[in-house]
């Protein structure tokens, strides 16, 4: 081999070293790209729901009332049959198999949708109206594209004649898509239709805040006892130890204990979002010390000997000077290990936050999911409506995430001040 | 009750503390003397005394009251006509007396149940009236000490501040107390697991059935044959095989990826895509690892499955390979972010030597800067290895059930993590020797993960010295 050959083969051998660089960060970029492109392509259509409109006459002997009605005896009209009726009216039925598949277009709630409009527009009474009604999942994902009509009908959700009522609603303009509210404001539910992350939601908030309120106090005063006034001894390398081990521990390992000693030692209520915030505490606890510790750490010793050289004491300094100036810091911190905490799964698992609410929880006492939860367990779930549902909810979950990742990072640039 | 009682308290403390705060400088302007401190620190050290010792005392009571009900309740039933029957037992009456306190109980209740409920809200409220007694005693009590101490011109903001400092000693000590609480909660069930259970068939058993414990009453003395088959049942090594497994195939994509990002990033690239690349590959480590589950068990799973069909192949829909892939994506910024804070460290001398004897800048990085920087890669690895023994959800959604013991990565595989979640999740009973399996599961996956954790980190530290 000539000189010229070696050099040649040792130009092409750094070649594609950089080259192998390249194409892993861009097989990271890749994956980043195709996770939010699957996510976004499938989730958005959540937002929306199919509705079919129909009219409601609300006649008065139909809904058999008096002639002046009070208050009791509106809230005593049987709305289910009187929805049904106004129901069959939409299309010519023969017999009572076809009523049925006519009346399963329809969300299964429908009789609570007319009570509530109803309810709130008394002044309607024998009136003629046209009214919006919730699609079920079934019309909803055929009217969206995602179920194909061309296979035969037993591999279909949707049946021969559902279909001719589609195209008949189709045809006359009935079906429209409008923002579905169902989706921020109602609980779970076992009819994608209504089902909705508002539970999650507020769940996740109620946990989140006591994980703030108990995490944030005792992290900022245990990073500044380590750092400020922590004697150098054995005690001390262990706590530091632990802490940084701790922040190691697999968050699973903090649902056991969670499971072993909030729960069964002392008997906290399952399920709750009381326990999920403590439980999500304790993990979140050494990692928000970490970056507490980082920033009081970069506070020059120039502003404690300032300080102590005007008299005061070393708490007061402390206090009034060094842990003002690393707040920047210590907040970013925080709500970077927030975030985390917003994020994690496993934990609540094993103190029972995974089950069925269909209530909206309205204090940490009661039980709910968390949205990482309900992403769980509506990818569990078969029904094709939840698919798009999961998508949908998992868009919230990193939306909330980029907004608490961003105000961390944006907190640490406008106020954290640069020694040199 | 508890509210009112701490709302009270933080009332009386906050008039206290202006109390306190004027007091002093009345009683310093008819003595005519000069206060040894500033007034508010007066004020501060009256409320602190008048809040922190009547605080204390609701939250231990809280705590412990239940234990104490509970205690007397049993013993009481001890020496009535219950004596004879065994603690479990007892403890089942226990729960019936306070679901039919609570008015939870459902069917009729016997007349010793309905005795003891009465008995336990009695305690109960025995136990809020001594409360009460006791926080007001105390709020009275030393608010008085104090004040007196206040009227003698004490040292009020020494006072002040070695009570900041107890409350900062205490604050760092819950991190202790929290592993404390781990080790405490695995050891007690893991215990009970391998009473039942012999340490060396959990360690060493080749099949994972935990099913075949689960209705069985305790009761029961089982016979030596009994007792050899429920402890076959519970044989970790599928678990520990398929654990490791899936972090090798994790490795295997986060390693390489991770280690030449960084290596690109911190040798070749400009400082603009640097300041782009290295925030966009954390972003990895920021998404919840339940939407990563939810794109391998929904997207990857049913890829490699239709990939395997059109070859040929037998893919099982839970393929070890769609979890470990997906888990080795997750994984890179792990391997990254430390190899790149490694790499930087190494001083740039030795890279200058390197160059100075004619080196191209892939021979300088493959024969001087990675050696030097090889321990803190290790353990940044290291560090990977423990996250990946230890992730759940990827596995919960993408992994399989059942305990195969395979190297087929086509075929499903289940780990620790899994089957923790699997025995945990839904009704347990705490009894049963399958829900301890787990605690035992756990303990594993905890003492597993501090020693590499353990090692990595002093590997780092100790390489960080190196070069400081």
């Amino acid at each position: 081999m000539t000189k010229e050959q070696r050099l040649q083969k040792r130009y092409s051998a750094e070649k594609r070293f950089k080259w192998y660089g390249i194409i892993s960060i861009c097989m990271a970029l890749l994956f980043v790209a195709l996770l939010v492109t699957k996510v976004l392509s499938e989730g958005t259509s959540a937002f929306v729901k199919s509705t079919i409109e129909i009219k409601l006459n609300f006649d008065q002997t139909a809904l058999n009332l008096p002639e002046k009605p009070t208050t009791e005896d509106l809230n005593a009209i049987d709305f289910y049959s009187f929805a049904i009726d106004q129901i069959l009216k939409t299309y010519p039925t023969s017999n009572r198999d076809e009523e049925k598949e006519l009346i399963k277009l329809f969300t299964t709630d429908f009789e609570f949708e007319v009570k509530d409009f109803f309810l709130a527009n008394t002044n309607l009474l024998n009136q003629t109206v046209s009214f919006k009604i919730t699609a079920s999942s079934d019309l909803d994902q055929l009217h969206k594209g995602n179920y194909a009509k061309n296979i035969s009908e037993d591999r279909r959700k949707i049946s021969n004649y559902q279909l001719k009522i589609y195209d008949h609603f189709i045809q006359n303009n009935k079906i429209t898509k409008v923002f579905n509210v169902y989706f921020f404001t109602n609980g779970d539910s076992r009819n994608p239709e209504i089902a909705g992350i508002g539970g999650a939601m507020l769940g996740s908030f109620f946990s989140i805040l006591v994980c703030l309120i108990i995490s944030f106090p005792i992290a900022l005063l245990a990073a500044v006892y380590l750092e400020e006034f922590a004697p150098k001894n054995k005690f001390t390398d262990f706590i530091e130890i632990n802490i940084n081990n701790l922040a190691a521990v697999p968050s699973i390992v903090f649902g056991l204990l969670g499971l072993g000693i909030l729960l069964n030692v002392f008997e906290l209520p399952r399920s709750t979002s009381l326990v999920g915030g403590i439980t999500l505490a304790l993990m979140t606890l050494p990692r928000i010390i970490i970056p507490c510790r980082a920033s009081l750490k970069a506070v020059p010793p120039s502003i404690r000997e300032a300080a102590l050289a005007v008299g005061a004491s070393k708490v007061q300094s402390v206090i009034h000077h060094v842990v003002p100036l690393a707040m920047p810091g210590t907040l970013s911190g925080t709500i970077i290990g927030l975030a985390q905490a917003l994020g994690e799964t496993a934990p609540l698992l094993l103190i029972g936050m995974v089950a069925f609410v269909v209530q909206v929880p309205a204090n940490p006492l009661d039980p709910s999911a968390s949205l990482p939860i309900q992403v769980y367990l509506w990818s569990e779930s078969a029904e094709r409506g939840f698919v798009e549902k999961t998508s949908a909810t998992i868009m919230i979950l990193l939306g909330f995430l980029i907004i608490m990742n961003s105000i961390a990072v944006y907190a640490r640039q406008k106020f954290e001040k640069k020694w040199i | 009750m508890n509210l009112l009682i701490l709302v009270f308290i933080f009332v009386f403390s906050f008039s206290c503390f202006f109390f306190g705060k004027s007091q002093i400088k009345k009683i310093a302007a008819v003595n005519n003397f000069k206060t040894k401190a500033l007034p508010h620190f007066y004020g501060f050290y009256l409320s602190l005394w008048c809040a922190l010792p009547a605080i204390l005392i609701v939250f231990l009571w809280t705590v412990f009251e239940p234990f104490i009900v509970k205690y007397l309740i049993i013993s009481g039933l001890e020496q009535s006509s219950l004596a004879d029957i065994d603690h479990d037992r007892l403890n089942l009456v226990y729960q019936k007396i306070k679901a039919l306190y609570f008015g939870t109980y459902s069917g009729a209740a016997s007349e010793q149940i309905q005795l003891g409920a009465k008995q336990y809200g009695s305690f109960l409220a025995m136990a809020q009236n001594a409360k009460i007694v006791l926080v007001f005693t105390a709020v009275i009590g030393f608010t008085l000490v104090a004040y007196k101490k206040i009227t003698n011109n004490t040292h009020a903001r020494e006072g002040v501040e070695s009570i900041f400092k107890v409350v900062l000693i205490l604050c760092s000590v819950v991190a202790v107390l929290t592993t404390a609480g781990i080790i405490f909660s695995l050891l007690i069930e893991s215990i009970k697991f391998f009473s039942q259970i012999n340490f060396f068939d959990f360690l060493f058993g080749l099949d994972w059935s935990p099913q075949k414990a689960f209705v069985r009453d305790t009761s029961i003395v089982l016979t030596a044959s009994e007792k050899q088959e429920l402890s076959n049942a519970f044989g970790a090594v599928p678990l520990f095989a398929g654990t490791g497994f899936i972090a090798l195939i994790a490795m295997s994509v986060a390693v390489p990826i991770g280690l030449f990002s960084a290596i690109y990033l911190a040798e070749y690239a400009g400082s603009n895509l640097r300041k782009f690349g290295k925030p966009v590959i954390e972003v990895l480590a920021g998404i919840p690892t339940v939407v990563y589950g939810f794109f391998a068990a929904l997207t990857v799973g049913p890829f490699i499955k239709s990939i395997g069909d059109t070859l040929g192949l037998d893919v099982s829909s839970e393929s070890a390979l769609a979890a470990g892939l997906v888990m080795g994506v997750m994984i890179i910024p792990f391997v990254s972010s430390l190899s790149d804070d490694v790499i930087n460290a190494v001083p740039q001398s030795l890279r200058e030597g390197s160059y100075a004897l004619g080196a191209t800048k892939s021979e300088t990085i493959k024969q001087v800067v990675l050696p030097a920087a090889l321990p803190g890669i290790i353990g940044s690895i290291l560090l990977a290895v423990s996250r990946a023994i230890g992730e759940t959800m990827i596995v919960v959604m993408a992994a399989g059930l059942a305990a195969n013991l395979t190297i087929n990565p086509l075929d499903s595989t289940t780990t620790i993590t899994t089957q923790i979640v699997m025995i945990l999740v839904g009704d347990q009973e705490f009894t049963s020797a399958k829900t301890q399996a787990a605690f035992a599961l756990g303990l594993t996956l905890f003492v597993v993960t501090l020693i590499l954790n353990f090692i990595a980190l002093s590997v780092v530290n100790k390489y960080r010295e190196k070069y400081d």
